[in-house]
């Protein structure tokens, strides 16, 4: 799938590491969270200009043609930075849909504006019970392709231009192409608790898409683009928890209670080590799905199952705990911790939640 | 010497000597002898005691076609304890008389090093070790060693000054195991099982030119020793005892809840993705932390292995408890399941106290890989003859 060295791999991950140090410190990303789009535009164009938008797209359609690799390590910086983006929504999720469908047509039509960033795309594959399984769809088609029902937690909806929606029947689910200002679709930005996110829930009476012609059952597709988005999702939670606990190690070492640092106390001590078993366990369980996916190894969706509850958890617990750790200035709006607690809590339940990916686990060692 | 000469040497060497798997300890011994005598037992040593004073790459070329064979015997200049430590320290008289009988394999050996009032504070040893004349005297009460009935040495920190503080008033010993004034007496674990022993020391006697190091410089040998026990205990833990075979195909934990029915139990299932993630994870983090290494950078994960582990031994028996529930109160021969549960629970503690607590060894990542201050300590700095002594 990839063709990068491991030094290529570096360069893209260093790049936009100096990027986000420059251009989504902690105060920028304070300010893009309060705005009503939730992104930076000008930050977005120039992810998109290093091809960080059209990472997983090919070069033939105007992309970097990179793969799981490169892409997971690009996610463990967007992590640490808390980069507010449509990187996930238009990149990962609709990109790597569009092309698991496999219709050259929509390929050709969606994936260069994807890369370049001209249009934002979305997928739209779960309703108002978030499950992201087939069940969960809440959309049907009219075999001449009009959309009823709703669709919900669509990531950057409300900045979409164009939707990529999953619509039943349950027992043949499509995706249809539907521009996000046709006539009967209604976009409503959702309240989300994490600010630095933005979602939407998205209404069709009787809207006009246009069916991807799948070269395969549009499920597997989409199954497919979640184990993917999987992947990013790890290594978003794998980098954002590296740096909580950078950060909350750091504090320990300066925090002077009893006159003495609180790093001193083993109390706080053993807190902090048991936080760098999870770090050290998520960063090694999402470089591992990458790999898996990258090497397409049989066993790849299991790694990615168990690369999911992982790394779910791992940054739950890191983030929750960073908070007690740090004590009351971390239980203030201006310290940042809340903003990954945030996240993280956010990031455990995106693609479904962890109990559904240990179940999933499970099944595919057979039991 | 060129790489290839080397190489072939070994090959002529294994070629004329090497018949296959050691059958008996004689065999043993007599392979050893000749691996020895050839000198390829200790490659990166120097020539007078029978090494060949090679560079790491060199001594790995030698190494590997030992290993491709299935030939033992070298590698010992870093997996030998015993030789390694006595070779680094030792008296000129006692290199010349244990050394190579080392290598062979011929001495027995033990480690005294804990003690019932000094287990996480090993520095806290209250062992005493008194010059008389060409011997010391050697009084107090030495706890988990394993073959100390069989030992012919026991490497020994004992305090021989009191009246500096407790890390630099400590030596460090040969104790010749085989007199009337050590005795071994079997220690019964939680486990029913006798792997270790407590050593009793009334007036043993240590010949004085069995100091390794200098006299109150024992803390410092001591840590070459631990350095060189370190990379050969490598985290083997045991498995299930009661022999009854447990499902290739599949793994255990499911094949056991499937046997007795719990794998319908969405919270057992649950529970089961769980503690496997928890070991392959930390097989992920082992693989990584070497690859980590073979480039040249230092991984913190290394130091996380031992933490990990004892988390999945706990957390693993737990479980195993969890799936057999009522059948867990029994134990014995016919009830081989719950006789696996039960070990597992008891013997976890094995890793998670042996060898350094959990609590030591969050001390030691806090401070050491995150870089966090240490805990003050009331006793550092005063006479150890001040220093309080509990129970």
């Amino acid at each position: 799938m990839t063709t990068l060295s491991a030094e290529e791999r570096t360069a893209i991950q260093d790049s936009v590491r100096r990027l986000l140090a420059d251009q989504s410190s902690e105060s920028q990303v304070r300010q893009t969270m309060e705005t009503e789009t939730g992104f930076d535009a000008g930050l977005w164009g120039q992810l998109c200009e290093m091809g960080i938008a059209g990472l997983l797209i090919d070069e033939a359609h105007g992309g970097s043609g990179a793969g799981p690799l490169e892409l997971e390590l690009v996610m463990e910086e967007a992590g640490a930075a808390l980069l507010c983006s449509p990187l996930l929504a238009s990149s990962v999720v609709a990109a790597a849909l569009v092309k698991a469908l496999g219709d050259a047509g929509a390929e050709s039509r969606l994936l260069p504006d994807i890369a370049s960033g001209k249009r934002i795309a979305t997928a739209a594959l779960t309703g108002p019970a978030g499950t992201w399984t087939e069940d969960g769809v809440a959309v049907t088609a009219t075999p001449e392709g009009a959309l009823t029902g709703e669709a919900s937690y669509v990531l950057h909806g409300q900045n979409a231009h164009v939707l990529l929606v999953a619509a039943g029947p349950e027992e043949a689910i499509d995706i249809y192409e539907v521009d996000a200002r046709a006539e009967g679709v209604t976009i409503e930005a959702l309240p989300t608790f994490d600010h630095t996110l933005r979602m939407a829930k998205v209404t069709f009476k009787g809207a006009k898409g246009r069916r991807i012609n799948a070269n395969r059952p549009a499920w597997d597709a989409v199954r497919e683009t979640l184990d993917l988005a999987l992947v990013a999702l790890a290594g978003e939670q794998a980098g954002g928890g590296k740096k909580v606990l950078e950060f909350t190690v750091d504090y320990a070492k300066n925090r002077v209670q009893f006159g003495r640092a609180i790093g001193s106390f083993q109390a706080v001590k053993h807190m902090a080590s048991d936080l760098l078993l999870e770090s050290e366990s998520a960063i090694s369980a999402a470089r591992n799905a990458a790999r898996a996916l990258a090497e397409g190894a049989a066993d790849a969706p299991a790694q990615i199952s168990l690369a999911a509850f992982a790394c779910k958890d791992a940054y739950s617990q890191i983030t929750a705990t960073a908070i007690q750790m740090h004590g009351g200035i971390a239980f203030t709006w201006a310290h940042p911790a809340h903003l990954y607690l945030r996240r993280a809590r956010s990031a455990a339940q995106l693609f479904g939640t962890a109990a559904y990916y240990r179940e999933r686990y499970i099944q595919q060692l057979g039991g | 010497m060129s790489d290839d000469a080397l190489h072939d040497e070994a090959r002529a060497f294994l070629a004329a000597h090497w018949k296959g798997p050691l059958k008996t300890p004689d065999e043993a011994k007599a392979w050893l002898a000749k691996v020895v005598e050839n000198r390829f037992a200790v490659l990166r040593w120097p020539e007078e005691w029978m090494g060949r004073g090679l560079k790491d790459p060199q001594a790995r070329v030698i190494e590997r076609e030992f290993a491709a064979v299935g030939a033992p015997g070298t590698g010992q200049d870093r997996s030998n304890l015993w030789a390694n430590t006595l070779l680094a320290c030792g008296t000129q008289g006692l290199k010349e008389k244990l050394v190579l009988p080392l290598l062979r394999n011929e001495v027995g050996m033990c480690l005294l090093y804990s003690e019932p009032g000094a287990g996480s504070d090993l520095a806290g040893i209250r062992t005493r070790a008194d010059l008389e004349g060409d011997h010391y005297v050697v009084n107090g009460q030495k706890v988990w060693t394993s073959s100390a009935a069989t030992a012919d040495y026991g490497m020994l920190i004992a305090r021989t000054n009191w009246d500096v503080p407790k890390h630099r008033g400590i030596s460090f010993f040969f104790c010749p195991m085989k007199q009337p004034g050590v005795e071994v007496r079997p220690l019964r674990q939680i486990t029913n099982e006798s792997h270790f022993n407590e050593v009793f020391l009334t007036n043993a006697i240590v010949p004085a030119e069995n100091l390794l190091g200098e006299l109150g410089e024992g803390w410092g040998v001591l840590q070459t020793a631990l350095a060189y026990e370190r990379s050969v205990m490598g985290e083997g833990a045991r498995g299930p005892r009661s022999g009854v075979a447990e499902s290739k195909d599949e793994e255990p934990l499911i094949a056991l809840a499937r046997e007795t029915g719990a794998l319908a139990d969405p919270l057992i299932r649950q529970e089961i993705a769980r503690v496997l993630a928890y070991k392959k994870v930390n097989a992920m983090n082992t693989a990584r932390a070497k690859a980590d290494l073979a480039q040249g950078t230092s991984s913190p994960v290394m130091s996380l292995g031992k933490l990990a582990m004892s988390r999945i031994l706990h957390e693993e028996a737990k479980l195993r408890t969890m799936i057999l529930a009522a059948g867990s109160m029994l134990e014995g021969p016919k009830h081989p399941r719950a006789e696996d549960a039960n070990f597992l629970t008891l013997n976890a503690y094995f890793t998670s106290i042996g060898g350094g607590t959990d609590q030591i060894q969050r001390n030691i990542i806090g401070e050491r890989v995150l870089g966090l201050p240490k805990e003050p300590e009331v006793d550092r700095d005063i006479p150890f003859r001040q220093v309080k002594a509990g129970i």
